[in-house]
């Protein structure tokens, strides 16, 4: 039956259901095969952090948000024009972001007396009036998965877990994409169990079929392909851009890639893509411990490989007093922090950007770090190239800051070709000569010589050391000196990156919008819309957090009032008001979850009028 | 080899010492197991360049500080992990981690049962002095029961470790013991240690006579050790005593002393450091000395087994990856699998 297509510039939809209805496939899937149409689009898992809560409950509810268009998309939207419910627990913790007159697709099989009850809905939402105002498709999926497979001889659990095939065929109709990519990514999962290949196709079929035949729409919808820059394009998550970069950055430097570090979300996928690429002589080192994995990566840092662990907050913790050591020692190495909520555990599955000080000062003594911030996923490759080539060419261990938003969350990416990536040469020593550790170039950075390169054997440590020779030394000038001199070096590093500029808006104006890391995308948005309403202002996107780049102090001096929105209580905020002796402005949301366009472009319009 | 041994043949052990004075307190054991590990070197067939002695924090780890070769003294307890990045990274190179009693069974324990159940190519040297020396006179992890010290000024409560027994309980792969003032014995179990392929733990009896002087008297003093101690040879039976007079006879799975005029020698226990069974006997050999009926403290190599090493592992899996995907193409994984143009 031929229905109209009727267009649409960007959609946002949320895939809601149990942690075990397997919402987060559904949602790659869907996700890759609108990338590969050549949409733009930006995604936000949001789970659980147990890994299987009780079914049917609030506590279990896995969601997959994502935003796709034919226009630039730099969020994953800040409510759903459709939302998919698998059960009402689902129903419930995402109604609230649904658009008015938005679309729910619910699974009316998750609303029985008992999925009501664990909601905790005292009546059926889907029979009261909470839905008046919105267009609702309900639909049995258990049912309609079950007769899909009546005759395949699979038992009924085996069945049900294919439901959300059903789901996800169902939306492909809905917005005119072909099945062909999920099918092969079906083959390739199910590789040797033609049974499983055969259900999961059949079910993502008839729920593709259901959608054509049945009565539901009389129209389809279409979503062009974006207008994105010419180049080629893939999609990618943020941790797995960030191992990309490690890689990059081996290969590019000549160095083999040791990365040494401990299970803990949201950071583990890195070592999981990591593990996978051997064949670029990359070796993982699952530790015991945190301390252990940092440990490890001074090890071979110190046997001349690129050295990069990674970690959250409360392994960050537990590895500051070798980051000490790597600092005082001066030898290139990269610590990533996939930042989540603390303090403490905190909460380990959502996101939050409250390590930003943690990094900068969190270790005793004086020992200052270079930090370098992702702003999206696909960033994640850039940020991370950047902080192992920093630390390679200056001597030093870097702190690179991502977060669950965006190491969890994908967007299409324009991949760089390998041959467009910057050189990065490390300060290997010289074979002659005699060597002294701790002599500097004019950046202030040292030779690095390796075991096995003879006639450079030498000793170095964490005891206080003296210039250019390394020797222990207590004496109190050679102290002040040192430390002097170890912070210039990291100061120094402002003049091989980027001089801070405006990223969109007037270079001079009422009001700036400083940010870093990942509330780049919903900054951005929210900026380039006010600027489309006729408001003047700007949005700033710091990469370097520690040293802030140059020419910073001249940009914020040229703004009445700048802003700092971040997922924190105002950290960036005070190193801002630290080095620079102006009254910035937090803007500060702490729930774990991103700021939502609405949310900044409010804080834009009551800062700027009451300037 | 040949070439090896050309190189190392011209080394002496003063190529070996470098230009720091050596802080230890006169009269410290320090001074004997540096002497000895200076005077080994030369003879264990690796290049000067390709040796790296890494240390924790504690009086023992200012060690790299006086060898000249490659070295770190880093954190504490942290020389276990930091040598288990070197040696996967660096597999060729021969890593000598020099660690104490608090270094490496207190504050860095986790590492160093880790490290051993891995059985990374890499000798361990314990110095243990059974307490805190450089933090001045606490007691250690393996500080006997009732030991007065400035933190226990009642005596301390804690059961200490039996270090080689832990190591054991880790699957160590190479378990031995000797002590500062014994410099032969040092030196054969110093040259065994390194030719040892996997984690060699050498625990030395260290005698720190600032804080703990005569800790180790009884075993190391002429007057007591013939009684006190019992060397182990590999197939040799477990004799000891001033007059040779005594042996180690096996009641079953039950030690007990014996003397040789009674048992004949060739009914005692011989020696077989690739029987972990009896070497798990032997680590148990740890009674108080002032007991009587002990039993007495074996030297030497107790255990000593073949087990594949973690960085040749590593190094396998990689070429097994390079011969199944070929050397990976960075533009092939920058571009992965689903790309599309827009132009
Ligand atoms: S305190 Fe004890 S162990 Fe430390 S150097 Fe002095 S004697 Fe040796």
């Amino acid at each position: 039956m031929a229905k109209e297509l009727e267009e649409k510039k960007e959609v946002t939809i949320v895939f809601a259901g149990d942690s075990g209805d397997g919402i987060q496939l559904t949602g790659t899937q869907f996700t890759n095969t609108n990338a590969l149409f050549g949409n733009d689009i930006s995604t936000f898992p949001n789970y659980p952090a147990e890994i299987r809560a009780p079914q049917g409950t609030v506590a279990g509810v896995s969601g997959f948000q994502l935003q796709f268009g034919s226009i630039e998309i730099s969020t994953p939207g800040d409510t759903c024009d459709v939302l998919v419910a698998m059960n009402a627990a689902a129903f419930k913790v995402n109604f609230a972001s649904l658009k008015k007159h938005g679309t729910v697709i619910v699974n009316t099989d998750g609303f029985s007396a008992r999925n009501l009850k664990l909601a905790g809905y005292e009546s059926n939402p889907l029979e009261d009036h909470t839905l008046d105002d919105y267009r609702t498709i309900q639909i049995d999926v258990t049912k309609m998965t079950r007769s899909a497979l009546v005759d395949s001889g699979m038992g009924k659990k085996e069945i049900d877990r294919s439901r959300n095939m059903f789901v996800l065929g169902f939306l492909y109709y809905m917005y005119n994409r072909n099945l062909k990519g999920t099918e092969e990514f079906i083959k390739q999962k199910f590789a040797g169990k033609p049974e499983l290949i055969d259900a999961n196709i059949r079910v993502l079929k008839a729920g593709y079929n259901f959608g054509d035949t049945s009565e539901i729409f009389t129209s389809r919808y279409n979503v062009k392909a974006a207008q994105l820059k010419k180049g080629k394009y893939r999609n990618i998550m943020g941790n797995q851009a960030t191992a990309l970069g490690l890689i990059a950055a081996s290969q590019k430097s000549g160095l083999d890639l040791f990365y040494g570090s401990y299970p803990i979300t949201p950071a583990s996928d890195i070592l999981h893509e990591l593990a996978r690429h051997k064949n670029f002589g990359v070796k993982t080192f699952q530790a015991e411990d945190e301390i252990a994995a940092v440990c490890s990566v001074i090890g071979a840092s110190f046997g001349g490989k690129l050295g990069v662990t990674a970690s959250s907050g409360p392994g960050i913790a537990l590895k500051g007093e070798a980051l000490g050591l790597g600092m005082i020692l001066e030898l290139p190495m990269v610590v990533i922090n996939v930042q989540r909520g603390g303090p403490s555990t905190g909460l380990p599955t959502k996101t939050e950007q409250a390590d930003l000080l943690q990094a900068a000062y969190g270790r005793n003594g004086e020992a200052p770090i270079p930090i370098v911030a992702a702003k999206s996923p696909s960033d994640c490759f850039d940020a991370a190239y950047e902080a192992c080539k920093i630390a390679i060419e200056h001597m030093t261990p870097v702190l690179f800051l991502s977060d669950g938003y965006i190491a969890n969350g994908s967007e299409p990416w324009k991949f760089p070709q390998s041959n467009k990536l910057k050189e990065i040469k490390p300060k290997a020593a010289k074979k002659e000569g005699d060597y002294l550790p701790y002599k500097r170039d004019e950046n202030l950075v040292r030779d690095w010589a390796i075991p096995g390169q003879k006639g450079l054997e030498h000793r170095i440590g964490g005891l206080e050391k003296e210039a250019e020779t390394g020797n222990v030394s207590y004496d109190p000038q050679n102290h002040e000196e040192m430390v002097r001199v170890r912070a210039e070096k990291v100061a120094k590093i402002s003049n091989s990156v980027p001089d801070a500029s405006i990223d969109f808006g007037p270079e001079k104006g009422d009001l700036l919008v400083l940010g870093w890391g990942s509330t780049f995308g919903v900054i951005k948005t929210a900026v380039k819309d006010l600027n489309e309403e006729g408001l003047a202002v700007s949005h700033l996107h710091l990469r370097n957090l520690l040293p802030f780049p140059n020419k910073l102090a001249e940009v914020l001096q040229n703004f009445k009032k700048v802003i700092i929105p971040e997922m924190n209580n105002g950290q960036l905020l005070s190193m801002i008001r630290d080095e620079f002796l102006i009254d910035a402005k937090g803007i500060n949301k702490i729930q774990g979850v991103p700021f939502s366009t609405q949310e900044i472009k409010a804080a834009i319009k009551e800062n700027i009028a009451t300037l | 080899m040949s070439e090896v041994k050309e190189i190392t043949e011209k080394l002496k052990p003063k190529d070996f010492s470098t230009d720091q004075d050596v802080r230890w307190c006169p009269g410290c054991g320090d001074y004997s197991i540096l002497k000895q590990v200076q005077s080994v070197m030369p003879d264990l067939g690796h290049k000067k360049e390709d040796i790296v002695f890494i240390s924790g924090i504690g009086c023992s780890s200012r060690f790299p500080y006086y060898m000249e070769t490659y070295g770190m003294h880093s954190i504490h307890g942290r020389a276990t992990a930091i040598a288990s990045g070197l040696k996967i990274s660096r597999p060729e190179l021969s890593v000598w981690i020099v660690t104490g009693d608090g270094d490496a069974l207190s504050i860095g324990g986790n590492h160093l049962i880790h490290l051993i159940r891995r059985n990374l190519d890499v000798n361990i040297l314990l110095f243990n002095n059974e307490i805190y020396g450089l933090t001045k006179g606490q007691y250690s992890p393996t500080s006997p029961e009732g030991k007065i010290t400035k933190s226990t000024p009642m005596g301390s409560v804690d059961h200490p470790f039996n270090p080689l027994k832990l190591c054991l309980g880790a699957d160590s792969t190479f378990i031995a013991r000797t002590m500062d003032r014994d410099p032969k014995h040092q030196r054969e179990v110093l040259h065994k240690g390194s030719q040892h392929v996997g984690t060699s733990m050498i625990e030395i009896y260290q005698n720190c006579n600032v804080f703990n002087d005569g800790a180790f008297e009884v075993f190391t003093d002429k007057s007591t050790k013939a009684e006190e101690t019992l060397f182990l040879e590999q197939d040799e039976p477990l004799i000891f005593g001033k007059e040779a007079d005594k042996g180690i006879w096996l009641d079953g799975s039950q030690p007990k002393v014996v003397s040789l005029a009674d048992v004949s020698k060739n009914d005692l226990w011989v020696h077989n450091e690739n029987d972990k069974f009896k070497a798990q006997l032997l680590t148990t050999f740890f009674d108080n000395p002032a007991e009587p009926e002990h039993l007495p403290r074996p030297f030497g190599v107790f255990y000593s087994e073949d087990r594949y090493r973690y960085e040749d592992a590593v190094e396998d899996q990689i070429k097994e990856a390079i011969d199944k995907k070929g050397k990976g193409n960075l533009d092939e994984i920058l571009s992965g699998k689903n790309v599309w143009t827009v132009d």
